[in-house]
């Protein structure tokens, strides 16, 4: 049945991601286990779960920053582990945490981005006129970022992802400790983007009802595995609940952002700050 | 080479940026040419040694290229921790450009501060042979590369700061203290001897001394090839370590 999902991905040209039979262990604790899927191109896909599922393990994976224990990955076309320079050109990240130098301004930072990913410098200086423009921080473009506000360096790195042209845009949990205002304004740009630049998205969240709203589909991934996947609206009736939150409860048994983990999760995360 | 230069670059405006990181980091070489230079002054002319001033001034700028150079190699782990490294580290551009730039970068901030140093030391009554400057600068650039190619290895392996402590009391302190910047290297017990020949360190305050004051306790032959030596081990090594870097 994998082997097939790597066919199918291969023949469907719209796909932009294929993922097929991934597993990533650290320890004993099996991260990801066993997941297949594919991301359409232009698609805005979202990969919801609780804590610790493995989500983050997954994404270091489709970037290069972690080798799988086996499985396929087809990155636009190429594989992160034998081309991985070509897989790095081919998407933009948006980590959880800031990556930004806050020592040096907006536009200092998207410069470095330009010259480490060679655009060359007119193209660089347009781009990122236009994109600096599309978030609205043109007009702070000579500050250091570390006078921004969170919300403002946020939009800077997803401006700064999209300076190279990628084909996919990852963005770990890009509205996390945003206030809504903000995090609307974000996800505004996001679809405004999608849309202009022809980028397929591919994002993780707590946050459902964002999810709902913005993901053509979404997979829910638990203890390593993909437990379901399809449209928010599929998935909806297919728990008859009348919303993802409820969706979500039913798939997992448990509440996304429940702040009590159980003794593997502790472990799978005790495990993982280990490995860092 | 634009990724090495970039990466560079951006060191040198985080040094000039933070004013006082720069005064800071000068504080305590001033404090060190004073109060040794001054102090043990009259004792260390007593026993024939001469003016101290002028022995002391080489040994404390390299302590202070010793000092920032090492730090910035270690600046990794605060690029680490501010998230910065994955930018790079996800970027199609190859690890060994991205620790070469980085190395480089650090080490001009090393040889910059090297040079301030020096200009105060003239200030407290240092007084060197101009004619071998070129070699003077030649030689802090070399230190300052061997050193922060050994922060970089080292931060390469060190998760977050906890290991701060451990690192300045039991590697850059005994390494300053053994190099003969402070004493000459003559007479010593044996395993001090052995120890401070075994420092690459000691090589640079000797190639230093020579440059600057013309005395030398090796030969200027032998500084300079230990030290290239050292700088191609250091430079290998950061290089290896930081390639195996996983986020």
């Amino acid at each position: 049945m994998t082997a097939s999902v790597l066919y199918i991905g291969i023949c469907n040209m719209s796909a932009i991601i294929v993922v097929d039979d991934l597993v990533k262990s650290f320890k004993e604790i099996k991260a990801v286990d066993h997941i297949s899927f594919s991301v359409n191109k232009g698609e805005i896909f979202g990969f919801l779960g609780p804590n610790g599922a493995g989500k983050s393990t997954t994404i270091k994976m489709l970037t290069t920053l972690l080798v799988p224990d086996r499985g396929k990955i087809l990155m636009n076309g190429f594989d992160p582990l034998t081309e991985p320079d070509k897989v790095r050109q081919t998407f933009g990240i948006v980590f959880q945490d800031p990556s930004i130098d806050e020592e040096l301004t907006a536009w200092e930072n998207m410069e470095l981005h330009g010259v480490l990913y060679h655009i060359p410098k007119k193209v660089r200086r347009r781009r990122i006129e236009q994109l600096l423009k599309i978030v609205e921080l043109w007009d702070r473009r000579n500050d250091p970022a570390k006078r921004f506000s969170s919300g403002m360096k946020r939009r800077l790195e997803i401006s700064r992802g999209l300076l190279h042209h990628p084909a996919i845009l990852f963005l770990d949990e890009p509205t996390l400790g945003l206030d809504p205002q903000t995090r609307n304004l974000i996800w505004g740009h996001i679809k405004q983007l999608n849309q202009t630049e022809r980028v397929t998205v591919f994002f993780t969240t707590h946050y459902m009802e964002e999810a709902e709203r913005v993901a053509g589909r979404i997979a829910i991934i638990d203890h390593g595995r993909i437990i379901a996947l399809g449209a928010p609206g599929e998935l909806k009736a297919a728990t008859n609940a009348s919303s993802l939150e409820d969706a979500f409860i039913n798939f997992t048994g448990r509440n996304i952002r429940a702040e009590e983990v159980s003794n593997l999760d502790q472990l799978r995360r005790r495990v993982r700050l280990f490995r860092r | 080479m634009k990724t090495i230069y970039i990466l560079w670059i951006r060191q040198l405006k985080r040094y000039y940026r933070s004013k006082p990181r720069i005064i800071g980091s000068l504080g305590q070489p001033v404090l060190f040419l004073v109060a040794l230079g001054f102090g043990f002054g009259p004792i260390y002319q007593k026993a024939g040694g001469g003016d101290y001033i002028q022995f002391l001034a080489p040994g404390i700028i390299c302590m202070s290229i010793l000092f920032t150079s090492v730090f910035s190699g270690i600046e990794i782990i605060w690029d680490r921790q501010f998230g910065f490294l994955k930018e790079t580290l996800v970027a199609p551009v190859s690890r060994f450009h991205i620790m070469i730039g980085r190395t480089l970068g650090g080490a001009s901030v090393a040889t910059l501060q090297g040079v301030i140093v020096f200009s105060i030391s003239l200030l407290a009554g240092f007084k060197p042979y101009l004619i071998a400057l070129p070699l003077a600068l030649f030689i802090m650039v070399l230190i300052a590369v061997i050193f922060t190619a050994l922060g970089t290895a080292i931060a390469s392996l060190m998760e977050d700061m906890h290991g701060f402590q451990l690192i300045m009391n039991f590697l850059i302190m005994p390494l300053f203290f053994l190099s003969g910047a402070l004493f000459p290297l003559d007479g010593l017990p044996r395993a001090i001897e052995i120890a401070s020949r075994a420092n690459p360190l000691s090589y640079g305050v000797d190639g230093l001394r020579f440059a600057l004051i013309n005395v030398c306790h090796f030969s200027l032959a032998f500084d300079l090839t230990f030290m290239l030596l050292a700088a191609l081990i250091f430079l290998g090594l950061g290089s290896y370590l930081f390639s195996r870097i996983q986020i």
